[in-house]
């Protein structure tokens, strides 16, 4: 059968996937700019047809909580909001992760801090990459920079959160979100019947049958000594994703003098001035991390043994530039070039910071 | 009657509740907890929904409540017990979803959530222990306290000029138009946690039926956090919690002419 190609927004497309991947539940509250997440589907209503459950909830504290209680029920759900949203889900995200609950986390990320702006962002990296909650955990963190990417990530989020117990994040920008673009969505697929979860999640809560004894999700734990032993089971599991699940796109880099480092729409616009370079000669290429947990360090450290400099390019005020830096030590020098507030670069413009700071020509 | 023939299983009229486990409670003597966990103990085994039922543990005292009944369990964040019951309950509709809740979790940090679950009218059973006071983390005032009241955060006694008023927040849910069933219980007499128990079951029964929701205040004493023996807290409750939360149903659209 011909795959179906449709236009549609970054936003609408996480709904329509989520659907199609057979998601159990969505609970989210509005903002912008993500709301056509909840519109969408509260506008398809798929409780008619999958039985997907869509709920409005009171708060974006409200949501993520509902979030915590359909994943300890071992349901498949979800919400999406935008950063100052996402900041009042830190609490639950960090339960999730601490009762080793697989969930789905949209961020599609606007211009902090406080209330900021309505317009695209990446300030949220650290947020997403280094915990954004309390206590020592990370979250399987996905960048999308097409619409295709958002509609794929959603399945990938969900599988991922699913095979590690750990909850996964979409981390997308303001242009991701609200971009139209032509996309294929996956297949429908069927929601998991209760039996089939009960086999596959056997740590849920499903009302307790006589076969086994009562599960309990819970994240506390007052004996220092067990607490310990959970905390090195979290981090066992975040060395097992950081070896095999770390995701990036690597372009133009075998020949690459510079190199630049950048995820989500703000790669795109690199890869305009790459092209741009090229033309002129200048050797650039762009490693685009997919995962920014775990992080491509080995890639980017091999990509930029053989160059001269990488800039980094981000919606902000140079939070990647971190990891890019753990990646390749004093090796190669690293420039950060990053508009804020809402601000989204041109491809020029990424060019002229490029041969500015190298002293190129 | 021998002694024997007394002793005899079958003259047995009382028992610990099948579902309520051997562990050692932590709870302090005197108080209300453990009485409501067995109440709900019973309930759940009488109705016939061990297997069907869900429980969402709040942070405070009771935070450890999935220690002592053997059912599936999630231990929520603080305030957040109804949220998580509201989701359960609308992915899992073929389980019964029940909240058990501190006046310091419910009332304060979760007055969001349970109010939107209320007007929500979902399919839960929330148990609010109102004992007027923070236990777990060492006797702190809550929106429940009575004025006048000593508390670790109000040495001087509670000052309605400074922290407000005790907050009735079943009164609060009875106008909400999702609740189905609103009562005020206590469980210091033999009386008292016959009527509890009834009331309990009642509540259990409207999630059953999808009635709405079904909300049972239990006004409770905390004898270590208001510095007095079992005894005292029990007259006090009574000659002070009962001016200011008088116990009965305050709403009951399912059995209306019984109000």
């Amino acid at each position: 059968m011909k795959d179906e190609v449709k236009l549609m927004k970054g936003n609408e497309a996480i709904a329509r996937a989520a659907i199609r991947y057979g998601a159990d539940g969505y609970f989210g509250y509005p903002i912008t700019p993500q709301s056509e997440v909840l519109e969408t589907l509260e506008a398809e209503m798929p409780w008619e047809t999958t039985g997907m459950v869509v709920l409005q909830a009171e708060s974006e504290v409200a949501s993520i909580n509902m979030v915590y209680g359909g994943a300890a029920a071992g349901k498949a759900v979800m919400t999406s909001s935008s950063s100052p949203g996402v900041s009042l889900m830190q609490e639950g995200i960090s339960y999730l992760a601490a009762s080793e609950l697989p969930a789905l986390i949209v961020n599609v990320m606007r211009g902090g801090p406080g209330l900021g702006t309505i317009q695209p962002s990446q300030a949220d990296y650290f947020q997403a990459t280094k915990g954004g909650g309390h206590g020592d955990y990370h979250l399987i963190v996905l960048a999308p920079s097409t619409v295709q990417e958002m509609a794929d990530f959603v399945g990938l989020g969900f599988d991922l959160a699913f095979k590690y117990r750990t909850p996964a994040m979409i981390l997308a920008d303001g242009v991701v979100g609200q971009m139209m673009e032509k996309v294929v969505l996956p297949p429908q697929r069927p929601r998991r019947t209760n039996e089939e979860l009960a086999a596959q999640c056997p740590w849920a809560v499903t009302g307790k049958p006589d076969t086994r004894k009562g599960n309990v999700i819970t994240s506390l734990e007052l004996d220092s000594a067990i607490m310990e032993k959970n905390n090195e089971r979290f981090q066992a599991t975040y060395r097992r994703i950081e070896e095999n699940e770390v995701r990036y796109e690597a372009k133009y880099v075998d020949d690459a003098d510079y190199l630049i480092v950048a995820f989500g729409s703000v790669a795109r616009i690199c890869l305009k001035a790459i092209e741009d370079a090229r033309k002129k000669g200048l050797k650039v290429g762009l490693i685009r991390p997919i995962t920014l947990w775990p992080f491509p360090y080995k890639a980017i450290e091999e990509a930029a043994a053989h160059t001269k400099g990488i800039l980094c390019v981000e919606l902000n005020a140079g939070q990647m530039i971190e990891d890019v830096r753990l990646a390749v030590g004093d090796k190669v020098p690293v420039c950060h070039f990053g508009r804020m507030g809402g601000i989204v670069p041109n491809p020029q413009e990424v060019l002229d910071a490029l041969e500015r700071d190298f002293n190129i020509k | 009657m021998t002694r024997e023939e007394i002793i005899n299983t079958g003259n047995k009229v009382y028992s610990r509740p099948r579902l309520l486990n051997k562990n050692n409670m932590h709870y302090c003597p005197g108080c209300s907890h453990g009485v409501v966990h067995k109440l709900v103990a019973e309930v759940i085994d009488e109705m016939g929904l061990e297997h069907d039922t869900i429980g969402v543990a709040p942070v405070g005292c009771a935070v450890f409540a999935y220690n002592y009944l053997d059912i599936d369990w999630v231990e929520a964040a603080h305030g957040r017990a109804p949220a998580v019951a509201t989701a359960i309950s609308r992915l899992r509709p073929d389980k019964v979803l029940f909240t058990y809740q501190g006046d310091g979790d419910l009332a304060a940090i979760g007055s969001a959530e349970t109010i939107h679950a209320c007007t929500r009218g979902e399919n839960i059973v929330i148990i609010m222990i109102n004992n007027g006071i923070y236990g777990m983390t060492g006797g702190q005032m809550s929106p429940c306290t009575l004025e006048g009241a000593k508390t670790a955060t109000t040495p001087y006694g509670r000052r309605t000029d400074l922290n407000g008023f005790p907050l009735r927040v079943a009164d609060v849910v009875s106008l909400l138009d999702g609740t189905c069933y609103v009562t005020r219980q206590a469980v210091h007499t033999p009386g008292a946690v016959r009527k509890a128990k009834a009331a309990l079951k009642k509540a259990f029964q409207n999630a059953l039926d999808k009635k709405g929701t079904s909300f049972v205040e239990v006004v409770s004493t905390c004898n270590s956090g208001w510095k007095m023996s079992p005894a005292k807290s029990n007259k006090w409750m009574e000659e002070n919690m009962f001016a200011h939360y008088p116990l009965g149903d305050l709403k009951n659209t399912v059995e209306p002419e019984k109000k």
